[in-house]
């Protein structure tokens, strides 16, 4: 009891005198849930599994005083795989201070930004590493090491970076599925053209604005490119898989974002501009672009529902490294119920335009109750015959259902 | 379109004039509608910044209930629409959903969402404004702030009603609006609005169809800092699916000294 007192007493002190207020009053949230993952067909590699379990959590802190000019965030991520050794991960997602000036706002520590308007892939978001572990669709980032200057005035906003430290991308491991028909080894050293390696001080900056039904961006990087240009073979595993390793290049990258609403419509482009600064693809240039449609009808059927079309054309030249949008087609569904479980259902696929090759998707999500969410993914590969894109997944076809309790 | 703002505004002007020699006494049904907003706006200037708490409270035929709850800011603009920023605290899977709203008189309000588990600031298309808010019956367009140009208006007539407030009954006019947003989901509402306060009672929207649509209630009306009344209880009610949404609200503070950087789009992410 005296221990507590002393212990409180002393907390107390800290707070009161270092940083007033911080243990006050702070809001504690988050989730954790569980994830099924089912395959249809039997798996290419002997390690990896048709069934699959995993737990997840993302527990947040949040606090702010001195009018909310000043706060702190904390968010912490764990997920534990039934048997991917490289998919059960921690990541702090968030540990960062803010301060609000009236005109300029500073943030250090770890934490997160998304830059970009398109919805299939977002060329133009590179502050933040791909969680790629988490799912196929990329969307999911690990935390970034920053010091975050911005300003928002009449002629536009600026927001520039200096980022100390790189994340590697993480990639499903030996028995994770799915995954590419190589197994990128994260547990290795990755390979880095910069003598710095990971401790290579990245900067950034960005200027948006916004003209009426007009907005757009436009972004600078330099520094180590979050995609690897090169994946280098170290070993093969026990059934004679390949084992590779991430090779990380200097970079600088343009990037042009912009949307245009007319109507119903929003008109969506994204071009990033990729010149590698180091190793064996020093020199080298790439050009990525994105451009399509979101078409909103308010209120189907005399109902509350909303129907989106979502279109979107990819192109890249290829030049860096391969993508999978090198020249294709996403078309999707967006079905926004606007009921009181805030259902929600998107479908949609991406076609290869020189092969046919098709990867569909559909994601479901409802609430239950006031705290559990429940979403069901399926995504589907199509046409990936020998030499074509994604052929490494034409036994992948999954389901993935999501149960998450949230506090 | 400038040319018609300004004839408005300057409309608007001469109709405040008028309204300073109380009671209301203009000519047409129109201008004396125009007349009853106007003043009912002027009474309500000055405000500065507000925040209030919210609790919505969504039931479905079957009278399932299911409730959010939000927090509010608002900044005052002189010569243009309010600046507001609404916050989700509940239901705790979509906690920290913020919504940033620019409003305009005549041109389109610009809107940003932000995704917290994205930390994605995402524009909304202000076309969109005549959907449901986060599932109720109230919409976007319901939420924003009311400009006086937003609408045409004709006086209809003069009526006594039976409220929650005012069992005995309360003097109101009744006023006719027509939006004047192209993308609005009404033809327009009816209003009748308290004679002795200039705020609603009771507002009927009618759809695109000219059907009565839903019926909003204001209960328990207070006044703040001697001057602006604020209801306590939103009712609304929607006649064509037999659901309805209650917003209750409290907590309302004003002039705490919210500016800009309250309300920029960074100040959308460390909202809480």
């Amino acid at each position: 009891m005296n221990n507590i007192r002393t212990g409180l007493a002393i907390t107390c002190l800290l707070s009161n005198t270092l940083i007033p207020g911080i243990v006050y009053g702070g809001e504690f949230s988050g989730y954790i849930g569980a994830q099924t993952r089912n395959f249809f067909e039997d798996a290419l590699s002997p390690e990896q599994h048709d069934n699959s379990l995993s737990i997840v959590t993302e527990p947040e802190f949040f606090h702010e005083w001195d009018n909310a000019d000043q706060n702190i965030e904390i968010k912490l991520f764990y997920r534990a795989d039934q048997y991917d050794k490289q998919r059960t991960h921690a990541d702090i997602r968030e540990l960062s201070w803010t301060r609000v000036y009236e005109d300029w706002e500073i943030r250090a520590g770890i934490s997160k930004v998304f830059w970009g308007v398109a919805e299939t892939q977002h060329l133009v978001d590179i502050i933040n590493q791909t969680d790629q572990v988490e799912n196929v669709d990329g969307e999911d980032k690990l935390g970034q090491p920053m010091i975050k200057l911005s300003t928002e005035r009449d002629w536009g906003a600026i927001d520039l970076f200096i980022l100390p430290g790189f994340r590697e991308r993480t990639f499903p491991g030996n028995e994770g599925r799915p995954r590419p028909q190589v197994i990128i080894d994260t547990g290795r050293d990755a390979i880095y053209d910069s003598s710095a390696e990971e401790k290579h001080i990245d900067f950034a900056a960005r200027y948006s604005h916004y003209i009426g039904e007009w907005e757009f961006g436009l972004s600078l990087f330099s520094g180590t490119g979050r995609d690897p240009t090169d994946f280098r073979p170290v070993a093969t595993n026990a059934s004679g898989t390949a084992i590779v390793v991430p090779v990380y290049s200097l970079i600088n990258q343009l990037g042009l974002d912009g949307q245009a609403f007319f109507g119903d419509w929003t008109w969506k482009l994204e071009t990033a501009y990729i010149e590698v600064r180091t190793g064996a693809k020093k020199g080298t240039s790439s050009l990525k672009t994105e451009g399509g449609f979101e078409y909103t009808l308010v209120g189907i059927a005399d109902s509350q529902m909303d129907l989106g079309f979502v279109v979107e054309y990819h192109y890249s030249d290829n030049q860096i490294t391969d993508t999978i949008f090198d020249n294709d087609l996403s078309t999707a569904l967006r079905f926004v119920l606007n009921d009181a479980q805030s259902t929600e259902i998107l479908a949609g696929i991406t076609t290869d335009v020189d092969t046919q090759t098709i990867g569909s998707f559909i994601e479901a999500s409802r609430r239950l109750g006031d705290s559990w969410t429940l979403e069901a993914q399926l995504r589907t590969f199509h046409g990936t015959k020998k030499g074509r894109p994604l052929y490494g997944f034409r036994s992948d076809n999954f389901a993935q259902i999501d149960l998450n309790f949230h506090f | 379109m400038n040319h018609t703002r300004q004839t408005l505004i300057l409309t608007a002007a001469l109709s405040f004039l008028a309204v300073l020699s109380l009671p209301v006494n203009a000519d047409t049904a129109e201008e004396k509608g125009l007349a009853i907003a106007v003043e009912a706006d002027r009474r309500d200037t000055g405000f500065t910044d507000s925040t209030a708490d919210m609790v919505m409270e969504l039931r479905n035929r079957q009278g399932d209930l299911s409730t959010r709850t939000i927090h509010i800011k608002t900044l005052e603009v002189t010569g243009d629409g309010d600046k507001s920023m609404s916050i989700f605290d509940t239901p705790s899977d979509v906690k920290g959903t913020a919504f940033l709203t620019y409003s305009h008189a005549l041109d389109a309000d610009e809107q940003w969402m932000y995704l917290p588990a994205l930390k994605r600031v995402k524009r909304i298309n202000s076309k969109n404004k005549s959907g449901p808010f986060m599932g109720s019956e109230f919409a976007y367009e319901d939420l924003a702030s009311q400009e006086i140009e937003k609408y045409t208006y004709r006086y209809l007539r003069d009526e006594t009603i039976k409220t929650s407030d005012f069992p005995d009954g309360v003097d109101c006019f009744v006023v006719e609006r027509f939006p004047q947003y192209a993308h609005s989901g009404y033809t327009r509402q009816i209003a009748w609005v308290n004679k002795d306060r200039y705020v609603a009672e009771k507002i009927e929207f009618y759809d695109r169809k000219n059907d009565l649509l839903k019926t909003l209630t204001n209960k328990d009306q207070q006044q703040y800092l001697g001057q602006y009344w604020r209801p306590n209880e939103m009712f609304m009610e929607n006649h064509q699916t037999g659901k309805s949404t209650t917003l209750r609200w409290k907590n309302y503070k004003f002039k705490s000294g919210l500016s800009d950087k309250d309300f920029s789009r960074n100040s959308l992410k460390r909202a809480r």
